[in-house]
């Protein structure tokens, strides 16, 4: 169950500004369907260019019902260079704060109002800038950097948190890794690099690290293990002394010995075991 | 405020009878049914009886139940010992709609060197059984398909399944923890080889499971102690927790056809009643093959979460497959593998009721959910648009 405080419930169960402003000055759209939460804002304003009424509509959860009734409470009575100003953060921190899964509810809601904005001004809408970084909810590197950058977001669950990228299939998780360690200024790990081995030389290796790295770890319990044959990507091994004998040490044993053999020689190889 | 609790495929309500008969067992005969004394051999025999118990509930014989932690422990350790004692095969099979205690050690098996069957589901969540068949070969060291699923209620045809991977001589594990104390269920008649059931799915405490494993199936324990459970599964046993599931399972022998009869007809009128009031919901899942106490209701054009949360307001205890209760940001994977929309999917609510619901408690329900899916609409962008 989440954590939302007495706020968030407050204006989930009682949210203001509910409905739709016809003629209204600026209208901003954002989500879908398809991604769980989607927000409608809608603002009139007033002879002084002041935001006079704001009112939502929105399909999601009870905190992003919440930060959409918040953010049109905040934006009432200020001018549009104010409302500018507010930043995801201010909406959360209205609420009494959310929980951190739930952070895209406030950026939601900060990403309306923007829109609404670009939408009074006439301003073209801006254009996808940047490229598509998770296929999956259609967030772009410009901004997956600019959450980083305002939220200090410092890991990939922090990312999703916030903008949702790396929440669906998480086939990009690595590029959201680059993005964040390139907006921190880290060093980004080089790549290792893919040597492709020959067969003298897998061999050589897969020897080299069964004698170095697995048979110590297995003599010291009383165990050992012998390289019968290399067959492509199939090692075949057999396991003497406690291994042998002991039936549930057999899948730890295999897969501690593939696991080595595959960060220590190729990621493809799989170990099997020969019967005596 | 009054709990009104219609997730009885989370967990259950330890039944009275079942509390009363353990509570002796945690404080005055504590002994060790391992112990030579008589204190602790009074408590062998309390093990004993409710091992006979479960067996008689499954059409089992005592000795082919292995009592343990969890359906998650029966899960892991069937799969396991499955492997184990077919080192050479590297194809496993399951299906898509799995729960996670199957579905994440798949997932994880075929990353370390497993060559992975996921066998999809239509529309209304039924198997694909052309798909399954045409993919098992000589080298299937198992097949893992869960008797009912725990989303959609939806029931497998674990019969004729068993009947064909039998003739194939493939290890047939089913994963029965929705089933059990809601369907008769007769292992004498059912060709399963390792069948994993959870005693607080059917009003038996938390924390106690079981694992059938037919007699001749080869097996391999996964938790190497003691002689307990004959060796199958060291530890010491949780001895209220399995005189409870005992009595559970003698309880629920005797409930099954009231859960049939009466638990059904409540569903029944909840979900026709919730349909007739409310626009746009669907049933999701093949209402003709379903677990007796179990409907999964889409609202279309609301979230999952919101609806929860305002009917938690009235003490109403359901669940979501919206990604939002989850934990995560998609929808739940049982609803994606069944392809119910998107439009459908946030905003899918499951009912599951127990032998204590009341028909008060129903039409308290039907009374309340109505207006709350009228007010989240309202708060829609999409709705007026659908319309």
């Amino acid at each position: 169950m989440w954590e939302y405080t007495k706020t968030v419930k407050d204006h989930f169960l009682n949210p203001r500004n509910v409905g739709v402003i016809e003629n209204a000055d600026g209208v901003g759209e954002v989500g879908s369907l398809a991604c769980g939460d989607a927000l409608t804002l809608y603002f009139k304003l007033d002879e002084n260019k002041q935001i006079k009424d704001a009112k939502f509509q929105t399909f999601g959860c009870a905190s992003a019902i919440a930060s959409s009734s918040a953010l049109t409470e905040m934006i009432k009575g200020l001018t549009l260079e104010e409302a500018e100003k507010i930043t995801n953060d201010k909406i959360a921190e209205f609420l009494g704060g959310l929980p951190k899964q739930k952070m895209h509810c406030s950026v939601l809601g900060r990403d309306a109002l923007e829109k609404a904005i670009t939408n009074y001004r006439g301003e073209a809408e801006k254009k996808v800038e940047g490229k598509i970084v998770c296929e999956c909810f259609g967030v772009t590197d410009l901004e997956i950097k600019r959450a980083v950058t305002e939220n200090s977001l410092n890991s990939i669950e922090d990312v999703t948190n916030y903008v949702k990228a790396g929440g669906g299939c998480e086939s990009c998780h690595e590029n959201i890794q680059e993005i964040i360690d390139s907006t921190l200024g880290r060093e980004i790990k080089a790549k290792k690099k893919v040597i492709r081995l020959t067969n003298i030389q897998k061999i050589k290796l897969i020897e080299e690290t069964l004698e170095r790295e697995i048979k110590p770890a297995l003599k010291k319990d009383g165990g050992n293990i012998e390289l019968v044959d290399v067959d492509g990507n199939n090692v075949l091994v057999k396991l003497h002394g406690t291994c042998a004998t002991c039936s549930a040490s057999q899948i730890t044993l295999k897969h501690y010995v593939e696991s080595k053999l595959r960060e220590l020689v190729a990621p493809e190889l799989l170990v099997e075991e020969v019967q005596q | 405020m009054k709990v009104i609790y219609v997730d009885n495929n989370a967990t259950t309500q330890v039944a009275p009878e079942v509390l009363e008969e353990m509570l002796p067992y945690f404080n005055e005969f504590y002994g060790n049914p391992s112990s030579m004394h008589t204190f602790g051999g009074m408590v062998e025999h309390k093990i004993v009886e409710a091992r006979e118990r479960l067996a008689g509930l499954l059409g089992a014989s005592p000795e082919e139940i292995i009592i343990n932690s969890c359906g998650t422990e029966s899960d892991s350790t069937a799969i396991r010992a499955a492997i184990l004692s077919n080192p050479d095969k590297k194809h496993i099979l399951t299906s898509r709609v799995e729960h996670p205690a199957v579905k994440n050690l798949f997932e994880y098996l075929s990353k370390n060197g497993y060559r992975v069957t996921f066998v999809p589901v239509d529309r209304k969540g039924r198997l694909d059984l052309d798909y399954l068949y045409k993919n098992l070969s000589e080298d299937t060291a198992i097949v893992s398909i869960m008797w009912a699923n725990n989303e959609s209620g939806v029931i497998f045809p674990i019969e004729e399944i068993g009947g064909v991977l039998k003739e194939k001589e493939i290890v047939f594990h089913t994963d029965a923890v929705q089933a059990v104390g809601k369907i008769p269920i007769d292992l004498k008649n059912v060709d399963v080889d390792m069948f994993s059931l959870s005693g607080h799915k059917f009003h038996g405490p938390k924390g106690v499971g079981a694992l059938y494993v037919r007699k001749g199936t080869k097996y391999s324990p996964f938790l190497i102690g003691g002689h307990q459970e004959k060796g199958r599964r060291g530890g010491t046993e949780n001895v209220a927790s399995i005189i409870g599931l005992g009595k559970a399972s003698e309880l629920a022998a005797a409930n099954l056809s009231d859960e049939s009869i009466r638990v059904k007809r409540l569903r029944d009128k909840l979900e026709t009643e919730l349909l007739n009031r409310i626009p746009n919901s669907i049933v999701n899942g093949d209402i003709e093959n379903r677990l007796p106490n179990t409907t999964s209701i889409a609202f279309e054009y609301v979230e999952g979460e919101a609806i929860l949360l305002m009917m938690d307001e009235y003490g109403i205890c359901a669940s979501s497959g919206s990604a939002c209760t989850s934990g995560s940001l998609e929808p739940s994977h049982v609803l994606r593998a069944m392809g119910v929309p998107f439009t459908a999917a946030h905003g899918s609510i499951r009912f599951s009721l127990s032998i204590y619901n009341t028909e008060e408690e129903i039409d308290f329900i039907i009374e309340k959910l109505p207006p709350i899916i009228e007010r989240l609409r309202e708060l829609s962008p999409f709705w007026k648009k659908a319309q």
